[in-house]
């Protein structure tokens, strides 16, 4: 019994930090994706119009072949593999995001 | 899938055909020929009086071998009865004029085939082993099976 306390103390800052290296990463992945998305937005549409639910397509502006070089950018960017259904599901930026995170928890 | 089948299974006719036979296929690359006829009708104006293969046109041709070709190649059986592409990038280097009746080669090395896109390096040879065109093309393939 005097053991379960003793870990569950231990393990609690450990969470805790682990908490917020995640929040920070999770910043972080949006910053990079950001970025990579910027690369293939069309000239008429505002940097400022890439949001968590902004549509790649309908409002980003972006074709399916660009929307195929965002893909392989994620993929060298995060070192991870897209599959034909992960492209199908990414429809927002936000949906990238979870994807990617998926991926990452996945390795 | 043999040079023949992908042949027939091209989307283009005269006058937009530019490709005449594929002399090699594979997973990384196609390598094809073609030959200008002076008959064609964009020699009576590019120019006047002195007819030069125009550039868009050997970009058609790097782009019906080097990208259609092996893209058909590379989908296999996926590939429906109506094929759709779309030339989504070019990015092209001249070096040497074409004029009518040349024979050129064109050789196409995959870069990337991803969620069907297809991204090559294309270059075009004249008779003599001269380098023509150089540059990267890439291509979306769809097939009518897709809703989209």
């Amino acid at each position: 019994m005097q053991k379960q306390v003793l870990v569950l103390e231990m393990s609690m800052p450990v969470l805790f930090l682990a908490g917020i290296k995640n929040a920070m990463n999770e910043k972080e992945k949006y910053q990079k994706l950001k970025e990579i998305v910027q690369t293939y937005l069309p000239d008429d549409v505002s940097v400022d119009a890439i949001r968590p639910e902004s549509n790649f397509t309908t409002e980003l502006n972006i074709n399916s072949a660009n929307l195929v070089d965002i893909v392989l950018d994620v993929e060298d960017v995060f070192d991870i593999t897209l599959e034909n259904e992960d492209m199908d599901g990414m429809l927002t930026v936000g949906d990238a995001l979870t994807i990617i995170d998926n991926k990452i928890s996945d390795k | 899938m043999n040079t023949k089948n992908i042949l027939d299974k091209l989307p283009y006719a005269s006058p937009f055909l530019f490709v005449d036979q594929l002399e090699t296929v594979s997973e990384t690359g196609v390598t094809g020929s073609f030959t200008f006829l002076p008959d064609a009708d964009f020699y009576k104006g590019h120019f006047k009086d002195f007819p030069v293969t125009p550039g868009v046109i050997l970009t058609e041709c790097c782009a019906q071998i080097g990208v259609v070709c092996l893209g058909i190649y590379l989908m296999g059986d996926e590939l429906g009865q109506n094929i759709k592409i779309g030339f989504s990038n070019s990015s092209m280097e001249f070096l040497e004029p074409v004029y009518p009746n040349e024979k050129v080669t064109v050789k196409s090395e995959k870069i990337y085939f991803r969620f069907n896109k297809l991204k090559c390096k294309v270059k075009m040879f004249n008779s003599t082993g001269k380098l023509v065109c150089r540059g990267e093309l890439s291509g979306m393939f769809k097939n009518d099976s897709d809703a989209k």
